[in-house]
């Protein structure tokens, strides 16, 4: 039985080791490339005695970065991914929760890594992926892992201000992929056009079936998500078949009237989730391609990535909203009520292998969303409570309701509005704080009371906040608006906000 | 010009908008600012700016932006 993901690779290199399997709009490593750097990398651990612990990977979007991530796995270790683009402060929140003893870095990230707060050495991609592997050395680590051994941490937004690593194991990432695989029907050849960060859960989509099918991925440039023109020209020039993308990305297209100028030609599966799709542009992607399979997931990160799915196979009306279905097969929704009863509506709880091992080096937030299954008192058995308020339809699919909390989902990204608050709070000059999110027109919308300027609430934020995270707009407030029994009225903050500032 | 230099400034109250020329190259509007831009620009000006305007030339800077918005008025 396949009990490791590098299993896939160790198959693919012996059957196309030429064939190109990632790629960016300038340069590819094939799969024998991908594979002898991967040897490489581990090989490099397994000489520094690094072995069963985080390892940084702070590259840029780059086919090598994802040998980066491989070979970490080789080494018997497991990859944190971090980003140029997150504020320093945050990246320090990272290192001091996972506190690793290396960084893998490029030669653009080398410089910022240095003035991390860590004991962390930095290495260079460069000079640790061309080694010749220690066959033995590695061959052991690999007869040692065990399926439930961690693959990779990822963070996610926290309510308190401090992100939290969600870490993910062999098992739950081969039952996520080879469900999704045969959800989305992906195979040899399946030409993947990737538009999530690497940073991510989101990328596992692309990473694992490439590998498993012999398949080629596309990076698809950052820049490219604004013209778009130039990204559908792009998918096109690539022939890429199979998108999985945020809404954001996809509406970005067709809200733009970019199909009156260019079509894509080859798509044959279009995957989004992560957002609720407005009907009026998934019906003009629809329209343009009828013969597309599109495919809606819903997953949180702690459930390893996508955990329902639903086909799109029909135009919606205006006001319905679009299932995320039914779950992946090996994977339960529970939707328990106030009770933890089984309910028609309650919260959406996952049961199953693909539920993530937790949050690492944090046993309290763990215990407070991975929880005993309520409906199993027999034996040991967690689920992950999502948060999200989700129903069932007529048909027995399910629907996203709402969330439990001040968890938002603004351009695919999922935020705690606490956390921004968290951070708007300690800044000099504010007095108090609170944000709110229209839906209205998909704007964060930060009230405060103090003395700071718009412009240096901002730049200061840009220090410690990744950019999708930045209130859109800011409006000052003479006091806060509390409710009789003095919590902070967001519905009130929030009605104020559409009614004077949308209708203007 | 004031007009659109105030939807910009709305949008990034800290970036200096008569003077960067680099909006794109340097990352500074995203594709999510870009989509707001458009919407907030034919509501103050009544043009449609529609994919084929997007390109790094147009939207590197304010008076680039402007220059199109004064081409688009005209057709």
């Amino acid at each position: 039985m396949q009990n490791h993901v590098l299993d896939y690779m160790d198959q693919i290199v012996k059957k196309c080791p030429d064939k190109v399997a990632f790629a960016n709009e300038k340069e590819g490593l094939t799969f024998r490339e991908v594979y002898e750097q991967t040897r490489s990398v581990g090989t490099f651990l397994h000489r520094r005695g690094i072995y069963k612990e985080p390892v940084i990977v702070f590259m840029n979007k780059h086919p090598k970065t994802i040998a980066a991530f491989f070979g970490v796995i080789d080494g018997g270790c497991f990859y944190v991914p971090i980003d140029e683009q997150m504020p320093v402060s945050r990246i320090n929140l990272i290192l001091e929760n996972v506190k690793p003893r290396l960084m893998i870095c490029d030669t653009k990230t080398i410089k910022k890594a240095e003035s991390f707060e860590t004991d962390a050495e930095a290495v260079l991609y460069e000079d640790i992926a061309y080694l010749e592997p220690d066959v033995a050395a590695l061959q052991e680590i690999r007869d040692k892992a065990i399926d439930t051994d961690p693959i990779y941490i990822v963070f996610t937004s926290g309510s308190t201000g401090v992100p939290k690593g969600v870490a993910a194991c062999h098992r739950s990432v081969l039952d996520y992929i080879e469900q999704l695989s045969e959800v989305l029907q992906f195979d040899e050849n399946t030409v993947f056009g990737n538009q999530t960060p690497l940073y991510f859960d989101a990328c596992l989509k692309e990473l694992y079936p490439t590998l498993k099918f012999g398949a080629t991925t596309y990076l698809i440039p950052k820049g490219y998500f604004m013209m778009p023109i130039k990204l559908v020209e792009f998918l096109n020039e690539k022939k890429i078949n199979t998108i999985c993308w945020v809404v954001s990305a996809l509406t970005m297209i067709s809200s733009l009237q970019t199909f009156e100028k260019v079509i894509p030609k080859y798509l044959k599966t279009v995957a989004f989730g992560s957002e609720v799709f407005p009907v009026k542009q998934f019906n003009l992607w629809k329209t343009t391609l009828p013969e597309t399979d599109f495919v809606n997931l819903y997953g949180p990160t702690e459930g390893t990535g996508m955990c329902c799915y639903y086909r799109a196979d029909r135009l919606f009306e205006e006001g319905e909203s679009i299932p995320i279905g039914r779950p992946f097969k090996n994977t339960e929704i529970l939707l328990l009520d106030e009770n933890n009863k089984p309910a028609d509506m309650g919260e959406l709880c996952i049961r199953g292998t693909s539920v993530t091992l937790g949050y690492y080096n944090n046993p309290e937030k763990t215990a407070e969303n991975f929880v005993q299954n309520p409906l199993n008192p027999a034996y040991p058995e967690l689920i992950y409570r999502t948060g999200d308020i989700a129903s069932r339809n007529e048909n027995g699919e399910l629907i996203f309701v709402s969330r439990k909390d001040y968890q938002i989902k603004h351009m695919g990204h999922r935020i705690e509005l606490g956390e921004i608050e968290a951070n708007v709070n300690v800044l000099e000059g504010i007095k108090t704080c609170a944000c709110v999110y229209s839906k209205t027109d998909e704007k964060i919308v930060l009230y405060y009371v103090g003395e700071k300027d718009k412009a240096e609430v901002i730049k200061e934020l840009r220090e410690k906040l990744p950019r999708y995270m930045l209130p859109n707009e800011l409006v000052t407030l003479e006091s806060m608006l509390f409710t009789p029994n003095g919590k902070i009225d967001r519905k009130a903050l929030l009605a104020m906000y559409e009614e004077t500032c949308i209708s203007q | 010009m004031e007009q659109l230099l105030e939807i910009l400034s709305d949008l990034h109250p800290d970036v200096d908008f008569e003077e960067c020329d680099t909006l794109i190259d340097d990352g500074i509007l995203d594709s999510f600012d870009i989509v707001s831009l458009i919407s907030e620009i034919n509501e103050e000006f009544d043009v449609v700016i529609s994919a084929e305007h997007i390109t790094p030339e147009n939207f590197n800077s304010a008076e680039d932006l402007y220059a199109l918005i004064e081409r688009l008025e005209e057709e």
